[in-house]
């Protein structure tokens, strides 16, 4: 069997023994679905349910989507405002830092009280999103080959010339790699500021839905949730990886397929 | 190019980094039009910072850079240590990198492209990512990315100091094809005599730290010069004259 196989076929096999045992443990032990529900009661939810679950996960996935979008302007863009003046780089880089070490379960509340909820869960994908692309942007446009700078200013380039001649092809595997992180980040933020909104009482998302579940011990729609979640978080990292693949693919060692 | 006048000169210019480090003193250097000079130094000699002034990359401390014309400078090729090549593009894109940073026209690029990469035998590997290619061929590109704007002024940074012997006697004979061809002026920066004696009309050797003048030799050997060149008794006379020189330099500066 070859190695692709292989890497395909033993995360199937281990999912399948662990939920062969989960299903015996429970059927065994006589185990309550509001303790433990079996796997196969938690598909059947996930179809039952599937028409309120879907509902949910579109609109957790359309905010984690649109903080994303923004992580992604935003973080790129002050990389870029920052590479361009030492002065804004010096005065807001710190602040940038305190936003990003602020654990976001902590400031969620907080932005519930002062926005709209939609608006507070979408800041809540931005904060915590934004800052790995503003990071790694960052050090991609400040470690461009130092001869190649000397040879756009032998020809004289302007600013703009150098800046999206040179500094952003130079930066992109770096912004990219910043941006893969920032597709699971948002969904963490979507996901906390739902929870968070959640106790105050209103929402749709499928955090929301999570909450309101335990709250009524329907313990298989929090699994079947949950389940929906890590779906959701694999396929945004796998379209990101194929995303920073196709861009890279010619020219980036990261991309290049070599035999040693 | 036989009426010699100065296309640039380096008057008594000094070099003095932030750091306290005296690179250059007292540096006094003529270059004709059509010339082709080597540096000659042991590394840390200030050779490529003299090189890059010249570039106007970087400032001297003290002394000036005249040119023939005003705005010469601006015509100026410039091949590095390394190929400095940009790898997200292929080698027609990066040689046509001068020409697009002047928002030259585009279909005449095409054509300078074109022409130079045939000029430097890269025709075939327009299409092709740096990556792709040996360090010869990168530094080919490289040579043919300094050429497309038909500079008057050549410099070149120990170009070849990373590639095999074979590779680099096959550079060396190519560069003086160019030379020949084209009859530009040539700044050479090398730390191998061998090289030095084979390329160039005029070797100044230079003393390390700081760097001066110490000797301005010429090497009178008629071109087109060969591998027949490379092994002949008039060679050899040469590069032992020019090691003197450069060993007398060293020695001048450990004193």
């Amino acid at each position: 069997m070859n190695e692709r196989a292989l890497r395909i076929a033993l995360p199937v096999f281990v999912l399948a023994i662990v939920l062969s045992l989960w299903q015996a443990v429970v059927d065994g032990f006589g185990i309550p679905p509001y303790v433990l529900p079996a796997p196969g009661l938690v598909f059947l939810t996930l179809i039952s349910d599937g028409a309120l679950l879907w509902h949910s996960l579109l609109v957790t996935l359309f905010t984690t989507f649109e903080g994303f979008l923004l992580a992604a302007i935003g973080g790129i863009g002050l990389a870029i405002l920052f590479s361009q003046s030492r002065l804004i780089e010096y005065s807001l880089y710190p602040y940038a830092v305190i936003l990003q070490v602020t654990p976001i379960v902590a400031i969620a509340p907080l932005l519930l009280i002062y926005l709209p909820q939609p608006l507070a869960v979408l800041a809540c994908a931005w904060i915590v999103a934004f800052f790995p692309v503003l990071a790694n942007t960052t050090l991609g446009l400040s470690s461009v080959d130092h001869n190649l700078i000397a040879l756009f200013a032998l020809y004289k380039a302007s600013r703009w010339q150098l800046l999206w001649n040179l500094k952003l092809p130079a930066a992109l595997p770096q912004m990219l790699a910043g941006l893969r992180i920032a597709g699971g980040l948002s969904l963490i933020g979507a996901v906390v500021a739902e929870i968070a909104a959640g106790s105050a009482g209103a929402g749709s998302g499928l955090a929301y839905r999570i909450a309101e579940s335990g709250y009524r011990l329907n313990i298989p729609r929090m699994f079947a949730a949950l389940l929906l979640l890590a779906l959701a978080g694999v396929a945004i990292f796998f379209a990101l990886s194929a995303l920073s693949h196709l861009a890279l693919r010619r020219w980036h060692e990261s991309a290049v397929k070599r035999e040693l | 190019m036989s009426p010699r006048q100065p296309i640039v000169s380096l008057r008594n210019v000094g070099k003095t980094f932030e750091s306290g480090t005296v690179a250059l003193r007292g540096l006094d250097l003529e270059v004709c039009d059509g010339e082709f000079v080597s540096l000659l130094g042991p590394s840390g000699c200030g050779k490529s910072t003299a090189l890059r002034i010249v570039a106007g990359l970087s400032v001297a401390s003290e002394g000036a850079v005249d040119w023939l014309e005003s705005g010469q400078s601006a015509r100026i090729g410039f091949v590095f240590q390394e190929p400095t090549l940009m790898p997200w593009a292929d080698v027609a894109s990066n040689v046509r990198l001068p020409l697009k940073l002047a928002h030259a026209d585009e279909t005449q690029s095409r054509a300078a492209v074109a022409q130079t990469l045939a000029r430097v035998g890269l025709a075939d590997f327009a299409d092709a990512y740096p990556r792709e290619l040996s360090g010869g061929m990168k530094m080919r590109a490289s040579i043919a990315r300094a050429l497309v704007t038909e500079p008057h002024l050549l410099l070149m940074d120990e170009p070849f100091a990373a590639l095999d012997e074979i590779t680099r006697f096959k550079l060396n004979n190519d560069l003086l094809t160019l030379w020949q061809e084209l009859a530009r002026t040539v700044i050479f920066v090398t730390h191998s005599v061998f090289e030095s004696v084979y390329l160039s009309q005029r070797i100044v050797v230079m003393t390390p730290r700081p760097g001066r003048v110490f000797a301005d030799l010429s090497i009178d050997a008629p071109y087109p010069r060969d591998d027949a060149f490379r092994t002949s008794a008039e060679y050899a006379g040469y590069c032992r004259t020019v090691s003197q020189a450069l060993s007398q330099a060293m020695g001048e500066a450990a004193a």
